[in-house]
């Protein structure tokens, strides 16, 4: 018995609401951001993160009073990613009530910040999140882009994740997300999680690709990640969480039951 | 005459609130499990010696914590109500409470208990220790009640209490190796891991706590 490796839904919120929605049972509202973290929350999930797409100053505050609910009523960590880009966005995200925060594009702009960010809140709390495109296969290398794949920065991204984490103040995490497998349902980019896994000493959350049971357990057992994030193979119940845990216990993966 | 029974069988719980983390997450489980409870943050010693019972959370880096101890002139009174009444510590509200940690280039703590706060030593495991581990309840104890032994609870740290009088250890964590992740002496109870980020079984810790006799 020992530390079991995380299953963590993930949620786009645009203005404190569920883009899309989520459509598993016995749920009322499938937009109310609390309806559905409940719903993740009672199938087992061991975290939660949003990933706020909210453009407007006023959306943000929607978001950050959905934050205050779901800490009210949902007792495991939530994270919450998109638009953090100095300290005060932190501290208002974690007096809603969040427990982590994923910094993604503002820490190329200011290289410096995880730093700042660690320093000041802990480490436990700042999550560096890093969108990977592969740009060449021999050797294997990735890049790191923003503007949700769009825009490429020049940096590899092994190197921005040792950067990013390595330190007294670097980063207590890493959730590495894949644009080329992110909505393509063919699993993980193993080899890109593997390096950044074993190039790291912090945990690492594999992200994009998810299509099935056994790519969460692929993502832990051949990429070497510490959680498994997803999203739509739980939002249209496809799968409960409690059937990916059982799926990833029946390949040997030690989880929360 | 209603209202006047409610109030007075309801008690005050304190959370020590120094600017160090996340103490709403805190704040919002205890008033979960006690309702009808007065349930308030605060760095005031005055409400702090009243209190029926103290939370103490911390998160971040110890030397910072027990600079914004100093900075809030509480040292004295944590240590007094640590021994005075139900008082629970979470995660570096447990590693405060010991002689001396390592983080910082080495940081004095409250001495409240004797010990040290050590490093995860370099390994294959990934640090900080992050996620749903199990809990090993070395003995009975009023706060386990209703909670299975090996229970898992979420926890996040690199740094964890070494050589604690095993007198005082009432559970245990393996991750490379065992670790004390929960004391008790007294009317002081403090763990390692975070119960208001565990589910069931952290809101029956915190359940336990506040009904705590």
């Amino acid at each position: 018995m020992s530390l079991a490796k995380r299953i963590i839904p993930c949620l786009d919120v645009r203005d404190g609401r569920v883009v899309k929605g989520v459509q598993f049972i016995d749920i009322k509202d499938a937009g109310d951001p609390v309806e559905v973290a409940k719903g993740y929350d009672e199938q087992g999930a061991d975290e939660i993160t949003f990933l706020d797409i909210t453009a407007s100053h006023e959306g943000r505050d929607t978001t950050i009073h959905m934050v205050e609910r779901i800490a009210e009523q949902v007792f495991i960590p939530l994270t919450v990613g998109g638009g953090i880009r100095k300290a005060q966005d932190v501290r208002v995200m974690l007096n809603a009530g969040a427990d982590k925060v994923a910094v993604n594009s503002a820490a190329i702009f200011d290289p410096n910040l995880i730093n700042e960010l660690s320093k000041q809140f802990g480490s436990q709390c700042i999550v560096i999140a890093i969108d990977a495109k592969k740009v060449s296969s021999t050797p294997n290398k990735w890049e790191v882009f923003t503007h949700g794949g769009r825009k490429p920065t020049g940096i590899d991204v092994v190197e921005w994740a040792i950067k990013m984490t390595e330190g007294e103040h670097g980063a207590g995490e890493v959730l590495l997300t894949s644009m080329d497998c992110d909505g393509v349902k063919t699993g993980f980019d193993l080899e890109l999680t593997k390096a950044v896994s074993d190039a790291v000493s912090v945990p690492v959350i594999a992200s994009g690709g998810v299509g099935n049971l056994e790519h969460l357990s692929e993502g832990v057992l051949k990429g070497g990640a510490d959680a498994v994030l997803a999203a739509s193979i739980f939002h249209f119940g496809e799968y409960t969480v409690k059937q990916a845990k059982l799926a990833m216990q029946a390949n040997g993966i030690e989880v929360r039951l | 005459m209603q209202a006047k029974r409610a109030s007075i069988g309801a008690q005050s719980i304190a959370i020590v609130d120094y600017g160090m983390g996340n103490v709403r997450s805190v704040q919002k489980a205890i008033e979960h499990v006690a309702p009808n409870d007065r349930v308030f943050l605060t760095d005031n010693a005055d409400l702090i010696n009243e209190a029926d019972r103290i939370v103490f959370p911390g998160q971040g880096a110890m030397g910072a914590c027990m600079q914004a101890l100093n900075n809030h002139n509480l040292v004295d009174v944590i240590k007094r109500n640590a021994q005075e009444k139900p008082f629970l510590g979470i995660c570096l509200g447990l590693q405060l409470l010991f002689d001396h940690s390592e983080e910082n280039g080495g940081t004095e703590g409250l001495s409240i208990i004797p010990g040290n706060v050590v490093k995860f030593a370099k390994s294959d495991l990934k640090v900080p220790h992050m996620g749903w581990n199990t809990v090993k309840q070395s003995i009975e104890h009023p706060l386990w009640h209703n909670i299975d032994d090996n229970a898992r609870f979420y926890s996040v740290h690199s740094y964890y209490v070494a050589h604690a009088d095993p007198s005082i250890v009432v559970g245990s964590t393996n991750y490379g190796l065992d670790f004390t992740c929960a004391i008790a002496k007294d009317k002081l109870f403090a763990v390692q891991f975070h119960p208001e980020k565990s589910q069931h079984d952290g809101l029956q810790l915190l359940t336990n706590f506040v009904n705590w006799k």
